[in-house]
């Protein structure tokens, strides 16, 4: 039975391998809630298709992407970004001379609800929901949780997204990296929310040191272009 | 209170499909035990377990607190060796600190 399934994953691996490069790659942005993910979709969205449209609402309430949502055609084209407007946030990077390349990426985003072993509709009301609007929430985010777990069979690429000022090394995130590693998936680990005064991701480069690292905050899009380097990189 | 924890052998855990592992996990974690796991959960198999923890969560029973050392790679690095997996009651069970050789939880009675 072990044997078979390994067979499968070595089957998918190579399926992968072989179509990654002629399409669109579903790309999706998963993570613990409150991570940054939809703040992160926004901002793909903001730099690269319009920057009035936002996939989602960001607070600080966890759960509060509860559905999963796919943004179709996106194209990660720095060359042309970079010619559109002189004035994004790509621009303001250091060494952007040297990164700035060819680096294109056709792609679906696929903002995922955050997944989580525990929900508790308590928490919600800690945030001054009522409690019938808690427990409604808290219902609809085991949805959510199961929803994200399904898409990863449609998924092409991760983009892993940690918050920087918590320990990395959750189950929670275990469990993700061991699952893209046994299905052969590529992922990138974002760390973001590094514009705040206590974030370590050195620790999380630490403590994950098999996989690339790119610090990030999406709030502020700080060092956005390493992670679409490594995006163009990675999933094309 | 007393906390009941049931320690089970790598060779029982192997005996079981994944199904009824996960079943068995989960009965025992909504009884109110701790369970500890020789040898481990797959990361595939952790997966399946929140999923089927989600589509049980209620008012009662928020879902499970899961601890565990990260899988070794085996022979080739192909075949990764899992190690052991603790879960019990989000609701009694905290963990406080880990990492890839350690494991430190709070275990508190209702």
């Amino acid at each position: 039975m072990k044997s078979k399934r390994r067979w499968k994953s070595i089957l998918t691996r190579l399926r992968r391998a072989l179509s990654f490069r002629k399409g669109t790659a579903k790309i999706g942005i998963y993570g613990p809630p409150n991570a940054g993910k939809t703040t992160l979709t926004n901002r793909i969205i903001h730099t690269f298709v319009d920057e009035n449209e936002d996939v989602g609402l960001a607070t600080e309430v966890p759960h509060e992407t509860r559905r999963a949502v796919r943004r179709e055609g996106v194209t990660i084209d720095l060359k042309a970004k970079s010619l559109e407007d002189p004035n994004s946030d790509l621009n303001s990077e250091s060494e952007v001379k040297r990164k700035r390349g060819k680096a294109k990426l056709k792609l679906d985003v696929v903002d995922t609800p955050g997944l989580a072993t525990k929900i508790d509709f308590h928490e919600f009301m800690a945030y001054g929901l009522e409690e019938d609007e808690a427990k409604k929430r808290a219902k609809e985010a085991t949805e959510g949780v199961i929803e994200a777990i399904k898409w990863l069979d449609d998924i092409d690429g991760v983009v892993l997204l940690m918050d920087s000022t918590e320990d990395p090394y959750t189950q929670t995130n275990i469990i993700i990296i061991g699952n893209m590693e046994a299905r052969g998936i590529p992922i990138i680990i974002a760390a973001n929310k590094v514009d705040l005064v206590d974030a370590t991701p050195q620790r999380i480069a630490n403590a994950f040191p098999q996989h690339s690292v790119i610090p990030i905050s999406a709030l502020k899009g700080e060092n956005m272009l390493d992670l679409y380097e490594e995006m163009a990189r990675r999933f094309r | 209170m007393e906390i009941k924890m049931n320690l089970i052998s790598e060779d029982k855990i192997n005996s079981m499909t994944v199904t009824e592992k996960l079943r068995f996990v989960l009965d025992g974690v909504k009884s109110g035990d701790i369970v500890v796991l020789e040898g481990g959960l797959t990361s595939e198999e952790q997966m399946k377990l929140i999923e089927l923890t989600m589509t049980e969560v209620d008012d009662d029973f928020p879902g499970i607190e899961m601890s565990g050392y990260p899988s070794k790679k085996g022979f080739l690095n192909i075949r990764k060796k899992t190690r052991l997996t603790v879960i019990g009651p989000a609701k009694m069970m905290h963990t406080t600190k880990k990492d890839k050789d350690f494991i430190s939880a709070i275990i508190s009675a209702v």
